[in-house]
């Protein structure tokens, strides 16, 4: 099934230990993921399973996490290249990108989730 | 061994001057005090071994001399027509200095992961200033504190143990029993958890909740709607009496502010509120910085330039017009032809629009780490890491200015010994 929800992305505790260790299965595994309450998480899959994101400005495969912080609807992603690849550029004229409150679709997939290598390969 | 005590943490805008590191023969061997997340930093791990080009993007780097390095860096800046120097937050004040002399050197546009982060409260605080106060004041004096879109067990560990929740103070000698902690948010954080008073708001209504707030506080509560973006009016007149009968309160904001609809003007309105609270009773507002010296960055910039960030140069005098010269303003309408990254991520941390751009021009990066910012650069220059292997001055996040010292010996050269050889380079190119 397609899940619609509302996307913000924003700073995790691992991700900051990571952050300067960008090239690390750590990193990858602290931000290449989605947050959502587990009754919805368990609509797409397992915790851990691969789930798509897509936005009207990209997608991205990453593994689908449960955080029973979200209420219904909310989907969270920590900040990073995984994160980047489906917000909102748009600096609605004071600079700052759309990085909260971006219309998402979710769906299962088998696809893998891309190397930090590999997703910004893709911009080349 | 030795052992060094009260170090500064170079990782974010806490700036904690409690630490402990153990060094043995130049290597940290061990960090105390510090957070799961200062520590990573200041233990390091590997490094860039030696500067790196290539001239096809797709292609795989080739090691070179620092000179031929900082000569490839400087003609791609001198041959720029547009070019962005971004970055700086992860550095200190001396080298912000530098950076911006290169920029007016070369015309460049200069701005600095505020960008991405607490930029729109500098918009903010220009329209209506910052009734603020250090963190010192809030640790002495808080007994209501207030995380509005901000996440400090996650974003800033210590900040509610060092300042403004858990720390005994002067007149708060109780710490946490002596103080009411509100946060307001869209999710349950673990911040949220450890609050009295949680309070859900819907995605991108903190605009409307806080002028809710405003109208109750000026005795207007009658034209409040029963429910404003999640949240019953009836919670919105006790959360007003908690703040009234504040002796001094503090609010502490984060991105949940300035990254929703609304930006700069959550902060705006944000700030109004705090001035108004200091009707009745002291309140003060503070952003949570995340690098160690974004504000920094904006001091520097302001004493040098007259404006705090995204400063474009192009024109001989600086000019500042955030969404027309930010960094992901010039970046995804394309217009800048060059970009120079230093000492932030903008390869990991713009959106993906931008980082296209950056990958169809001239990127010099210069950073002591491996990076998305790597991926699309075509020079990288390793550098020391400030804070660790370079003494220096940063701004903690409430503006108090601090000194690091060295705590191991540099194998790389400095950012500043850098950014001096490319603008000596530049120089030679232009025929100056």
């Amino acid at each position: 099934m397609t899940l619609k929800v509302n996307l913000i992305t924003g700073r995790t505790i691992n991700q900051g230990v990571t952050i300067e260790n960008k090239t690390s299965s750590d990193y990858q595994e602290a931000t290449a993921c989605c947050e959502l309450n587990s009754k919805e998480a368990g609509l797409l899959g397992k915790p851990g399973s691969n789930i798509k994101v897509k936005t009207k400005h990209g997608e991205v495969v990453v593994k689908l996490k449960e955080n029973n912080g979200n209420p219904d609807g909310l989907a969270f992603i920590p900040m990073g290249p995984w994160a980047n690849a489906v917000v909102d550029p748009d600096t609605k004229g004071c600079g700052m990108p759309g990085f909260k409150g971006i219309p998402a679709q979710i769906d299962a997939t088998s696809e893998k989730v891309l190397l930090m290598k590999e997703l910004i390969a893709r911009y080349k | 061994m030795t052992v060094i005590t009260d170090a500064l943490c170079p990782f974010c805008g806490c700036m904690c001057d409690d630490i402990t590191v153990a060094v043995e023969n130049n290597k940290i061997t061990e960090v105390k005090h510090a957070c799961k997340i200062g520590a990573a930093k200041i233990m390091g791990h590997h490094r860039i071994k030696a500067p790196m080009m290539r001239t096809d993007k797709k292609g795989d780097f080739k090691e070179v001399s620092y000179d031929e390095a900082i000569e490839a860096a400087a003609k791609i800046l001198a041959d720029s027509k547009r070019p962005l120097m971004y970055g700086w937050a992860s550095a200190f004040c001396e080298v912000h200095k530098k950076g911006i002399f290169l920029a007016e050197e070369v015309g460049a546009i200069i701005d600095n992961t505020a960008t991405v982060c607490h930029g729109p409260s500098t918009l903010a605080v220009h329209e209506k200033g910052l009734p603020s106060a250090t963190l010192g004041q809030v640790k002495n004096r808080a007994d209501v504190v207030v995380f509005w879109g901000s996440n400090p067990v996650h974003a800033h560990p210590r900040h509610m143990g060092r300042y403004s929740v858990f720390a005994k103070g002067f007149f708060n000698e109780k710490g946490r029993k002596g103080r009411k902690v509100i946060v307001v948010d869209v999710r349950k954080t673990e911040t949220a958890g450890m609050a009295d008073e949680y309070i859900q708001v819907e995605q991108g209504s903190d605009y409307l909740i806080i002028s809710a707030l405003r109208a109750i506080l000026a005795g207007q509560a009658a034209v409040v709607p029963d429910s404003v973006g999640g949240v019953t009016k009836e919670q919105l007149v006790k959360l007003v009496d908690t703040l009234k009968a504040a002796k001094f309160g503090a609010i502490f904001f984060g991105m949940g502010l300035t990254q929703s609809m609304s930006r700069y003007k959550n902060i705006d309105n944000a700030i109004s509120l705090t001035t108004e609270l200091n009707s009745f009773t002291k309140f003060v507002i503070t952003p949570m910085r995340g690098h160690y010296n974004v504000t920094g960055f904006g001091q520097v910039c302001a004493w040098e330039t007259g404006y705090a960030t995204a400063v474009d140069f192009a024109r001989g005098a600086p000019y500042y017009n955030p969404g027309e010269t930010a960094a992901n303003d010039v970046l995804t309408r394309k217009e800048t032809d060059a970009a120079m990254i230093i000492a932030g991520d903008a390869g990991a941390h713009f959106p993906a629009d931008s980082v296209r751009h950056l990958a169809r021009i001239p990127v010099v990066q210069i950073d002591p780490y491996w990076n998305p910012t790597t991926e699309v650069a075509n020079v990288v220059i390793p550098v020391a890491i400030c804070g660790v292997e370079v003494e220096g001055t940063a701004y903690r996040m409430d503006g108090v200015s601090l000194r690091y010292r060295k705590l191991v010996e540099p194998e790389h050269p400095t950012d500043i010994e850098i950014l001096e050889k490319i603008t000596e380079r530049v120089r030679k190119i232009r025929g100056d």
